[in-house]
């Protein structure tokens, strides 16, 4: 379906932040949109925001490519986002990555082969005094998980794949 | 009695609802501004207020607003709430407690550039903050604080959110109005500056969070009520981001000219494990090593003492390191978050943060000889003065300080 189709006040409400002659500003907001239930941007809906932004595809997959957030593939239907920066590092950040992804059998960046779990290494979260830490990431739900362990993150993400299988729910991939 | 100004909420549970935010005085303020005041009354009294911007740079706040020329319209209001520097997490603490006074504050801001639209840069990670912060606009405007002829004036005001997407260089505010319009967020050549030519090109002030938070103290008490905190070239109060080996890191709100020592021992409980405390960074991954021995730990915390030993105090957000802690295992992660967020506009800064992390990451893996610290050492010093904006110049400080003061650290990390 369309973005138009799917979202149309949405749309409508994100071209009313910028003035008239400055539609190419509502292109990042647009791609959040885009990637909102998905969890990536499709090449489909590149080519309906050249028609929405005025700016090119190769402008549009300029800001896709240059923004860490922004996905141009599907990812896991759990994204987790740990920040292993210099602070979070002083709290054990590395360490406690190191045994998550250990125990799902993935490196940071890969997701688990049932596709459910997605394990990203990330920039700082501005969450420091808390670490480690994780960000999740479910459909459009996103969520802060402070003062883990490693324990305490897998019980999470077990539970979580349990209730995701029982309802069906999409997650990212709806 | 508690003497919180920007971290109110500690004191009043709710502050973050309006009709308790309202019930402590909220938006009085805003009120009086906008129908008693004149825009540069409002600019006087925050010029006299001596505030510096508290996103990291300390450039006092209504000589900046005061650059504006009349002759140039729309003028616009730009918050940077893009957070991203390592250590830093006092804006996020704000717009989820206490939000209405830092939007009381923009609001303020707004008014005194005369400013009728306003754009709050979040950065990507902040999305459910950006989606409750629009609530709140919303119902600002439904009540007559925001929108058309407010107060029965003829001044009017929309503020605007735009959520950003990961990148840290969008902190620097060139880099934040590229990206505000759609493109990648690389800085601008200056001059034009954008009090100037900014965002669409029109006259723009872009203030930190922490900043525009200050403002509803400023304009309700007066100028010199303000000065009652801090020191006469560093007044007010500030959020320190404490974090690292610490017992209780968190945000501080404390006076600007508070110690190093106040902070770490006073309010953070001392070093975790009641370890030997090492050195200190003030500023996050931007921050040049302070070397924690007793005669700068009395270093007071304020703009010109910290730059003094060539340390900025930048957005005092105070990593804190002990003996357990290499210097090069640390120096190793900070090149790789800029290697990271390098925009790639800039040779200097787009080769020398990648070559960096090369040898950092030799050193780390034992198998580097003494030669590469020197090497690093000078790609690091190569870089310096020559990047096009301060990303670049930051990526060095730890390198350069670390080298310098911990050397030992490195050499233990060589092949043996």
């Amino acid at each position: 379906m369309s973005l138009l189709k799917k979202y149309p006040t949405e749309i409508e409400h994100i071209l009313a932040k910028y003035p008239p002659e400055q539609k190419q500003s509502a292109v990042m907001p647009l791609l959040h949109l885009a990637q909102l239930k998905t969890g990536f941007v499709s090449r489909a809906d590149i080519d309906e925001l050249t028609g929405i932004t005025g700016l090119s595809a190769t402008e549009i997959a300029t800001v896709i490519g240059y923004y860490t957030l922004y996905h141009d593939a599907p990812g896991g239907k759990i994204r987790i986002q740990v920040c292993t920066d210099v602070a979070c590092d002083l709290r054990g950040a590395k360490d406690y990555l190191r045994s998550v992804c250990q125990s799902l059998g993935i490196k940071p960046g890969e997701i688990t082969s049932d596709g459910m779990v997605e394990i990203e290494e990330v920039k700082c979260l501005a969450a420091c005094d808390r670490a480690p830490l994780f960000q999740s990431q479910i459909g459009d739900e996103m969520e802060y998980h402070e003062n883990q362990t490693p324990e305490k993150t897998l019980d999470w993400i077990k539970s979580m794949t349990a209730s995701l299988a029982k309802t069906g729910e999409g997650g990212n991939h709806e | 009695m508690s003497d919180l100004i920007l971290l109110r909420h500690r004191d009043i549970p709710g502050l973050n609802q309006l009709k308790t935010y309202i019930a402590n005085g909220g938006f009085e303020t805003w009120k009086n501004v906008v129908t008693a005041l004149k825009p540069d009354d409002v600019l006087n009294e925050v010029k006299n207020s001596g505030l510096r911007g508290r996103g990291g740079a300390g450039f006092p706040t209504g000589v900046k607003w005061s650059f504006l020329p009349k002759t140039i319209w729309p003028h616009y209001v730009v918050c940077n709430a893009d957070e991203s520097e390592p250590g830093t997490f006092k804006d996020r603490e704000l717009m989820e407690f206490n939000p209405y006074q830092f939007l009381e504050g923009m609001m303020i801001a707004s008014y005194a550039v005369e400013a009728h639209d306003a754009y709050i840069y979040f950065r990507g990670e902040f999305a459910e903050i950006e989606r409750k912060i629009d609530e709140r606009i919303d119902e600002l405007t439904s009540k007559g604080y925001l929108g058309d002829n407010l107060f029965g004036t003829s001044y009017s005001l929309r503020i605007h959110t735009h959520l950003g997407a990961g990148a840290y260089i969008c902190g620097e505010e060139t880099a934040l109005l590229e990206s505000i319009e759609g493109r990648m967020g690389q800085p601008r050549l200056r001059p034009p500056f954008p009090a100037v030519a900014g965002l669409f090109d029109k006259p723009t002030v872009i203030n930190n969070v922490e900043t525009l938070a200050n403002l509803p103290y400023i304009l309700a008490k007066g100028a010199e009520c303000f000065r009652e905190n801090g020191t006469p070239k560093s007044p007010g109060t500030k959020i320190f981001s404490l974090s690292g080996r610490v017992k209780n890191p968190g945000n501080y709100e404390l006076p600007l000219g508070s110690t190093f020592r106040e902070l770490i021992f006073k309010h953070g409980g001392g070093i975790l494990n009641d370890a030997k405390i090492k050195a200190i960074m003030p500023a996050g991954a931007s921050s040049t090593l302070i070397p924690a021995t007793e005669e700068m730990l009395d270093i007071p915390m304020e703009y010109e003492a910290t730059s003094a030993v060539g340390a900025p105090l930048g957005s005092a957000s105070v990593i804190v390191l002990d003996e357990t802690v290499n210097v090069s295992r640390l120096v190793n992660s900070t090149v790789h978050f800029f290697k990271h967020e390098s925009c790639g506009k800039c040779t200097p800064c787009r080769e020398g943060t990648y070559w960096m992390s090369h040898i950092t990451e030799r050193i780390e893996s034992g198998k580097a000889s003494k030669e590469d610290i020197d090497l690093l050492q000078t790609v690091a010093s190569q870089m310096q003065n020559k990047c096009f904006c301060a990303l670049g110049e930051f990526s060095i400080m730890a390198v350069l300080s670390g080298i310098t003061h911990f050397r030992a650290d490195f050499e233990a990390r060589l092949e043996k």
